[in-house]
């Protein structure tokens, strides 16, 4: 999908949305009001540069609109792979990035991401995944490694990955298995304004409640121990922010 | 030999639990979720696999120098250290809980190249889990002290984990980064990446370079001795600051500068000749104590 079909879509009350450099950031209008756009596009690797500036722009928003929702567009293919971007510690500028993304929660921003395409380990960590709930489109590739590579890593044949994974959600590609496990909150058809602003409806009420990923994955039976396993270890009410 | 070098333990080498027992006061530890009240991963079970009653990661509480703390040691011996659902929920558990105990803090013994690919989903989630977690221990006062110096390193989901901690301390021998050197040559090229450079490796993500870097709190030697006594210090000094616009700011020029300024370099060689270092080809082959004195001549 064209960027500009996915803006319609999601936006159809206006907004002023600048692309550079496979990152987009700007302003868009909802039935609740004005919301703070941000994200990657054409399976973004993420780099330094791009963290920095999704980071910047996060913390624009918390200075300049105090509790603006955020609205994360991911796609990513995952982190930048080279020589040189390690050697400045990518990790750390994910960290920061996440790190930006948690102040604005603590701040009364709630956030929610959409995956538009692509979501991939580190750049889905970092980014995607620190929003109080995500939420993908039905066609969207949500992955940490394909089966094949899978395979060769892991020295599993290929067949019998691919057997196992029709019933278990816990380890091949899919946005539908991360719903299942909790990871990802619900999957919509196709973007939408009016998914949007439902899910807009119920950010303030996400963010109240904290990270509740475990009991989700839990109640859809896709991640049957972790939610009993954390709390055996810490055995009262799961973290909420005050 | 002298007496100091006998009696030095390599944290490298050891086990997680070894590590534990020399970090700890002595007799202070208890374990939570000990492998007698456990059960092993039914995922890597269904892959014919075997499993660890403690799914390769020690939590539980104990006392530093005194103080009360919470611990979590991956064993970088079984599956590499790696994250899956029951591993992850453990560290998640034991996060939660220093929110409500508030101890002095989290220690948390690194040694891990991410997520599980045999629970890839579950890894990536609980990974995620574990961020999120260990910024609400931070926010509610309690430091978490990441300690890396194990033979698997901190990389992956696990390199980021690291540096939303408090502070890192490492080794000369420990490794910080996000993809691994083998995954960047397999997708990259050779020329790109040569993981079998060994040298190189470290010069681009071995503790020396990412002390230099300010990357890393503390530079500690491969003893355990060493880490247990960094560590006590580390926290005697430290007061966990409450999460703040302005110093995420400073964060952020801090890294758009430096960005500017050594974006383009691919080699520590490099890095620490442009950082002010007069011999940076000297800079393997310095000790601990060398190392700390010529990061504390540079200019900053």
């Amino acid at each position: 999908m064209k960027l500009q079909e996915l803006f319609d879509a999601l936006f159809p009350a206006g907004r002023q949305i600048t692309v550079a450099g496979q990152v987009l950031t700007g302003q868009a209008m909802t039935p609740q009001g004005p919301v703070a756009v941000l994200g990657t596009t054409d399976a973004a690797a993420i780099d330094h540069r791009m963290a920095l500036a999704l980071a910047a722009f996060v913390l624009d928003t918390v200075e300049q609109h105090p509790g603006r929702p955020l609205v994360f567009l991911v796609d990513t293919s995952g982190q930048a792979l080279s020589r040189s971007q390690e050697l400045l510690c990518l990790n750390g500028s994910l960290a920061h990035l996440a790190r930006c993304i948690d102040l604005a929660r603590r701040q009364g921003h709630p956030s929610l991401s959409l995956v538009t395409a692509n979501a991939v380990s580190g750049g889905f960590l970092s980014f995607g995944l620190m929003a109080d709930r995500a939420y993908a489109l039905a066609d969207a590739q949500v992955r940490v490694m394909d089966l094949r590579a899978m395979s060769r890593v892991t020295k599993i044949a290929h067949e019998r990955l691919v057997e196992l994974a029709a019933s278990s959600p816990t380890f091949a590609p899919g946005a539908e298995n991360y719903r299942r496990m909790g990871g990802i909150e619900a999957i919509w058809p196709a973007p939408s304004a009016e998914l949007l602003a439902a899910a807009l409806e119920t950010a303030a009420q996400a963010r109240a409640a904290g990270d509740q990923r475990m009991q989700s994955g839990l109640a859809r039976d896709g991640r049957r121990l972790a939610a009993k396993v954390a709390d055996a270890v810490s055995p009262s009410m799961p973290s909420a922010l005050a | 030999m002298s007496q100091a070098l006998v009696a030095r333990k390599s944290w490298f080498e050891a086990t997680a639990r070894a590590r534990l027992g020399g970090l700890l006061d002595a007799g202070s530890l208890q374990e939570i979720l000990p492998p007698g009240e456990a059960q092993p991963s039914p995922h890597l079970a269904a892959l014919d696999l075997p499993g660890a009653f403690d799914d390769g990661v020690v939590i539980g509480r104990a006392t530093l120098a005194g103080r009360p703390v919470l611990f979590a040691a991956q064993e970088g011996q079984f599956m590499g250290g790696a994250v899956g659902e029951i591993h992850g929920a453990k560290i998640v558990g034991l996060l939660r809980r220093a929110v409500q105990e508030k101890p002095a803090a989290v220690l948390f013994l690194i040694d891990s190249g991410g997520v599980r690919l045999h629970e890839a989903n579950a890894g990536l989630i609980a990974i995620s889990e574990i961020m999120r977690a260990v910024l609400d221990a931070r926010a509610a006062g309690v430091p978490v002290l990441a300690l890396v110096g194990g033979s698997c390193g901190a990389f992956g989901g696990m390199g980021i984990v690291a540096k939303l901690c408090s502070a890192i301390l490492i080794s000369e021998e420990g490794r910080l980064a996000l993809s691994g050197p083998e995954v960047i040559e397999t997708v990259a090229g050779v020329e790109e990446f040569d993981s079998k450079d060994r040298a190189l490796v470290w010069r681009v993500t071995g503790g020396k370079h990412r002390y230099l870097m300010g990357d890393c709190a503390g530079l500690v030697d491969d003893d355990i001795a060493a880490f247990r006594l960094a560590a006590s210090e580390f926290l005697a000094g430290w007061q966990e600051a409450e999460p703040s616009l302005g110093e995420l700011r400073a964060s952020q020029r801090r890294l758009e500068d430096r960005l500017a300024a050594y974006g383009a370099l691919r080699d520590g060689l490099q890095v620490w000749a442009a950082l002010g270092v007069a011999q940076p080809e000297s800079v393997p082959m310095l000790d601990r104590d060398s190392l700390v004195a010529l990061k504390e001549g540079l200019p900053t």
